[in-house]
């Protein structure tokens, strides 16, 4: 590469949590991440330098064509309220509602990257009734059109790039920036609902250490047992399209690994799931929201099945916050 | 007529932050100033209608920069509300991820908001210039890469414990949902003793136990004469905030100062930071029916409120109003919240000395921010070993249909509460104070101006070098903007 290419960063509607995220990269780091992709970075609100650099100045290079934008990527949803204004947001120097400057940016910029599920769809702010009147940049939950329109693309002639999840996991974000500098991102390597397939042609599920458990439906039933968290305690991992248990976070975590349930936060809507988070909505003791594309009786016959097949030291520890009875007792007992 | 101008977008800062300053006639001094947050988000009203535990899977949200305290807050407000005890387990667990993601928030703020502003041409004459710009300078100074993977390294103590960071669930009003194997004990230790040794390598050039026992303002300079300024990080800072008397900027002399701590951190015996106030020059009793928001000066309906029966709902053309941020004070009195207040109101002994001497200022928030983080890391070493991996992490919940909660905490950046109303198994109200409204509030009822609008007022606004000085007081308190308006 002889180019450097120049990537821009704004936060809009947002929690600044995509950005805490993107700081835990490793090997590489963030800022070696960038220099090894070229990167110039013209503007990060959290980073970047102000000696040298001035926002508006750099928004009008962007906007006559001085400077050629190569990477823009928003965080956080754009806010349109009250009644379609956009003044929840305005972007201080240039007295201009945040959605009117990423309006106009998108319309310069190569690529166009949502980064979390906020941008992207709306997220946890388009909750309770989208009081703020929120929407992803090419979405509103599921909904195509969003801020810029169903049929915006870059000048790439690519969509918005969705990096969803609440937050995105570094390597999601850098990964994607990577492949793209390196021209190895297209259209294809997107998923139905503009995600990278990278992360998303994995299930939440794979790899969840709590697999034994979910073999034989033997269900923790409050928080800190041992035992799998989809019969009782709400977890989507078995229908969220992230590979959270196979990557990891902070170098060892997942949602499931630390006792609690996904919640499916790198999907459209998320937000609200219609029942308390974290509890199982049943219909007759049965799960409402099942394996997507397995048929339910299938999939009832089968757990009722390995349910009564479940051996004693899964069913007790699947109710215990330690395991009490190790692969080693239960062999010995035989 | 005196000139207005504006300092926005403040950079490296968390979230959105406009600064207006009135400058007096003679344009030789800035007469007073206007601290506006310009992002509108109303995370209490996500909240209301919702079942009282849907606000561990919300809260976090409001903030990805304090995340946890977010969520530390909201299950001690459940806690409150359904009357249940925590797990003592669950307490070491919730104190130790609480305490990392105050030391990643010190470290970041040290490294990446703060010291790069001394990277300015307008310094290049100083002594330490040349050191500074090397190592310091945003995005390609030499000491950024070492402590971003420092940091990235230190929270895999989040991958362990929370799942995740930000946006853990693991936080429950009984404990937390991860138990904590022998090994994982191990592992953890394994952790700290790495972050020990970068700490001591780079930031202070020092052991973490010589730094947290810096007992008084003259241990401190006879540690400065002891070590060269390009000895370790913490040196250079002492350098440069002598050269440019940072003691002298930001804020009150010593017996002026007011200031405000939460409870944090509970043990089996009592807990870490006891919280409480400093006001009228002596240390007292934290009350929180004192706490009362104010609303003239925000976009927001209503005149003023308890926490207890607040209200968030946006004016946007109120008249007057120039922020989203409400200002909360305590019985009519503005508090600075931070590192600084809740090491002072906890009777600790560099805190005490430093603040009764030159009171609250640039030089004192860093250096005690800086106390903190190495006294933190030891405590979470002392957290860790207390885990009793077979007792129990997390107690049973039952929720009662109906009642009211407070959650206190402390975050990196000072006070955070929650107050929580149940009606029929929901949530009808939820408010949130955090603590960079505190310390960045817009003027009160009465007209009193906030923390930093007080700190700004007076200051000099001529050379450049004088410019750069305001951007220091700024970012000497890490204001966190999410949290502020939420």
């Amino acid at each position: 590469m002889d180019k450097k290419l120049n990537l821009l960063w704004l936060q809009s509607g947002g929690c600044g949590g995509c950005t805490m995220s993107l700081l835990n990269a490793e090997q590489p780091s963030l800022f070696d991440a960038f220099k090894n992709s070229n990167i110039n970075l013209l503007w990060h609100a959290s980073l970047s330098d102000n000696a040298s650099n001035n926002f508006v100045d750099i928004i009008n290079d962007i906007t006559t064509d001085k400077t050629q934008l190569d990477l823009l990527c928003i965080e956080g949803a754009a806010i349109t309220g009250p009644e379609g204004t956009g003044g929840f947001h305005m972007v201080s120097g240039m007295d201009i509602p945040m959605v009117t400057l990423i309006e106009q940016l998108s319309q310069k910029a190569q690529y166009t990257l949502a980064i979390g599920s906020c941008t992207a769809y709306g997220g946890m702010s388009r909750s309770n009734k989208n009081q703020i009147e929120v929407k992803g940049l090419q979405y509103i939950a599921s909904q195509k059109g969003g801020l810029l329109g169903r049929d915006y693309v870059s000048k790439s002639d690519m969509p918005v790039i969705n990096v969803a999840g609440c937050p995105a996991h570094p390597e999601w974000i850098l990964h994607t920036i990577q492949a793209i500098t390196l021209n190895k991102f297209e259209k294809d390597d997107l998923d139905s609902v503009q995600r990278p397939r990278f992360y998303t042609e994995h299930l939440a599920h794979h790899g969840c250490p709590k697999n034994e458990y979910y073999e034989y439906k033997a269900s923790a039933d409050a928080p800190g047992q041992a035992g799998c968290l989809m019969e009782n305690l709400g977890c989507k991992a078995t229908q969220a399209a992230a590979d959270c248990n196979i990557r990891l976070w902070n170098g060892h975590g997942s949602c499931p690994k630390a006792g609690y349930a996904c919640i499916n936060c790198t999907a459209p809507g998320f937000e609200e799931p219609g029942h308390t988070f974290c509890q199982t909505p049943k219909l007759a003791g049965i799960p409402i929201g099942l394996p997507t594309d397995m048929p339910k009786a299938w999939f009832i016959a089968l757990s009722s099945l390995s349910k009564a097949a479940t051996p004693e030291r899964i069913k007790t520890n699947a109710r215990s916050e330690t395991i009490k009875i190790s692969p080693d007792m239960a062999k010995n007992k035989k | 007529m005196t000139r207005k101008i504006s300092l926005g977008p403040l950079n490296r800062v968390e979230g959105d932050l406009d600064i207006q300053l009135s400058l007096d006639e003679n344009e030789q001094f800035i007469a007073s100033a206007q601290v506006k947050s310009t992002l509108y988000r109303g995370f209490e009203n996500l909240l209301t209608g919702k079942s009282v535990m849907d606000a561990l899977a919300i809260t976090p949200r409001v903030c990805g920069i304090c995340s946890i305290s977010q969520s530390v807050a909201s299950a001690k407000v459940i806690a409150d509300f359904a009357k249940t005890p925590m797990a003592e387990n669950g307490q070491r667990v919730t104190n130790i991820l609480l305490a990392s993601e105050i030391i990643a928030d010190i470290l970041t703020h040290f490294y990446l908001f703060f010291m790069p502003d001394f990277a300015h041409p307008s310094y290049e004459k100083m002594a330490w210039s040349e050191e500074i710009n090397t190592n310091f300078t945003a995005v390609s100074g030499t000491r950024h890469g070492g402590m971003l993977k420092a940091r990235a390294e230190f929270l895999h103590i989040m991958g362990i414990l929370a799942g995740k960071w930000p946006h853990s669930m693991v936080f429950q009003p009984g404990g937390v949902s991860k138990t904590v194997s022998i090994s994982e004990q191990m592992k953890l230790l394994g952790i700290v003793a790495n972050f020990k040794s970068y700490l001591e390598q780079v930031v202070f050039g020092d052991s973490l136990e010589a730094i947290a026992n810096i007992q008084n303002q003259t241990e401190l300079e006879n540690w400065q004469q002891h070590h060269a300024f390009n000895h370790s990080d913490l040196s250079l800072f002492l350098v440069i905030s002598d050269s440019l008397n940072l003691s002298k900027f930001g804020g009150n002399d010593g017996s002026n100062s007011q200031l405000l701590a939460f409870p944090a951190f509970e043990q089996e015996n009592g807990r870490y930071y006891q919280g409480g106030v400093f006001l009228d020059n002596k240390i007292q009793a934290l009350a929180t029916d004192n706490i009362i928001e104010h609303h003239q000066f925000a976009k927001l309906h209503g005149d003023q409120f308890s926490p207890k029966v607040g209200i968030t709902q946006p004016d946007i053309y109120k008249e007057g109003a120039y922020t989203w941020c409400k200002a909360p004070r305590y019985n009519n009195n503005v508090m600075e919240t931070g590192s600084l207040a809740r090491q002072f109101i906890n009777g600790e002994s560099l805190a005490t000395s430093l603040v009764n001497n030159t009171g609250t200022n640039i030089h004192n928030r860093m250096i005690l921010r800086l106390v903190e983080l190495a006294k933190l890391t030891l405590q979470i070493e002392t957290w860790v070993t207390d885990i009793v991996p077979k007792n129990p992490f997390c107690y049973p919940l039952e929720l009662p249909k109906e009642g009211q909660g407070i959650g206190l905490s402390e975050a990196a950046r000072g006070s955070l509460g929650h107050w929580m109303t149940v009606e029929n198994g929901k949530i009808s109200n939820y408010q949130l104070v955090a603590p960079t409204s505190w310390n960045f509030s817009p003027r009160d009822n009465q007209g009193t101006p906030g923390v930093l609008e007080q700190a700004l007022a007076n200051i000099p606004y001529q050379s450049t070098q004088d410019k750069q000085m305001l951007q220091h007081i700024i970012r000497s308190f890490d204001p966190c903007m999410l949290c502020t308006v939420h």
